[in-house]
């Protein structure tokens, strides 16, 4: 499967220190928009939608939040991957009372209206994947976190 | 008749992109062909009378309208994958 995607290494960040969720989700979109990924209120549309519609998925441990907001503010499609020094608190997509402990943000910054399906289906496999997990979460550096994702996309 | 599935997310352009797609191709490999239409959470009361199905990633608790409704989440976190597709193929099955 072919993905239609270029990732950038300075969209990697690993053992990003955040206060809660909404710090982490604001430093990610900053840094998206600091690279012209998104339009500046990309952000306030990410926290928004976070309060609206959680993102945290269940799994074992590291369990991931996949972010996102309207694609109208996205300038070009792309992911951003983020490793937490500590866990944030993020609720569960599909029962809000239910908090998780989120270790690593796959922020995804889609142009397209109704998605990009193979990406999508590429960082579901990632929640899939406790393996994977781990490997993404015990990543050193930012280079390593993007040759984990570039070898996914691959 | 085809049968409409309508998949909603928060956005209607992420997860209910992939669960719709899985969905289809569940149902295609029991020759069952189905239309999805993808929609954000908050336009499920204003389009779930047109459909013979509901299934949403986030949590719902709108009306459905007498439209059985199923938790899609599983599909996507992929612990109770399995079940939750064939529940979907049986309320689909007899459409």
């Amino acid at each position: 499967m072919v993905v239609d995607l270029t990732l950038d290494k300075n969209l990697f960040l690993t053992h990003l220190d955040a206060e809660d969720n909404l710090d982490a989700l604001g430093k990610i979109a900053d840094n998206l928009y600091n690279y012209n990924y998104v339009e500046k209120n990309y952000r306030q549309a990410v926290l928004e939608r976070e309060e609206d519609y959680p993102t945290g998925l269940p799994s074992h441990w590291p369990i991931v939040a996949i972010p996102h907001a309207a694609y109208k503010l996205v300038k070009k499609t792309t992911i951003s991957v983020a490793t937490l020094s500590h866990p944030v608190k993020f609720h569960d997509m599909g029962d809000v009372n239910n908090i998780l402990d989120v270790d690593v943000i796959i922020m995804m910054a889609i142009g397209q209206p109704h998605g990009q399906v193979e990406m999508l289906q590429k960082i579901v496999s990632v929640i899939q994947d406790d393996s994977l997990r781990n490997k993404i979460f015990n990543a050193h550096n930012s280079t390593e976190l993007y040759q984990l994702f570039n070898e996914l996309f691959k | 008749m085809v049968a409409r599935i309508l998949v909603a997310c928060g956005n209607g352009i992420a997860t209910s992109t992939v669960v719709a797609s899985k969905i289809k191709s569940f149902l295609a490999d029991k020759n069952i062909t189905v239309e999805t239409t993808q929609t954000k959470l908050m336009e499920v009361p204003s389009k779930i009378e047109n459909y013979d199905l509901l299934v949403t990633t986030g949590q719902f608790e709108g009306k459905t309208h007498n439209v059985p409704y199923v938790h899609g989440l599983p599909i996507l976190t992929g612990v109770g994958a399995e079940s939750t597709l064939n529940e979907i193929y049986n309320v689909i099955k007899d459409k």
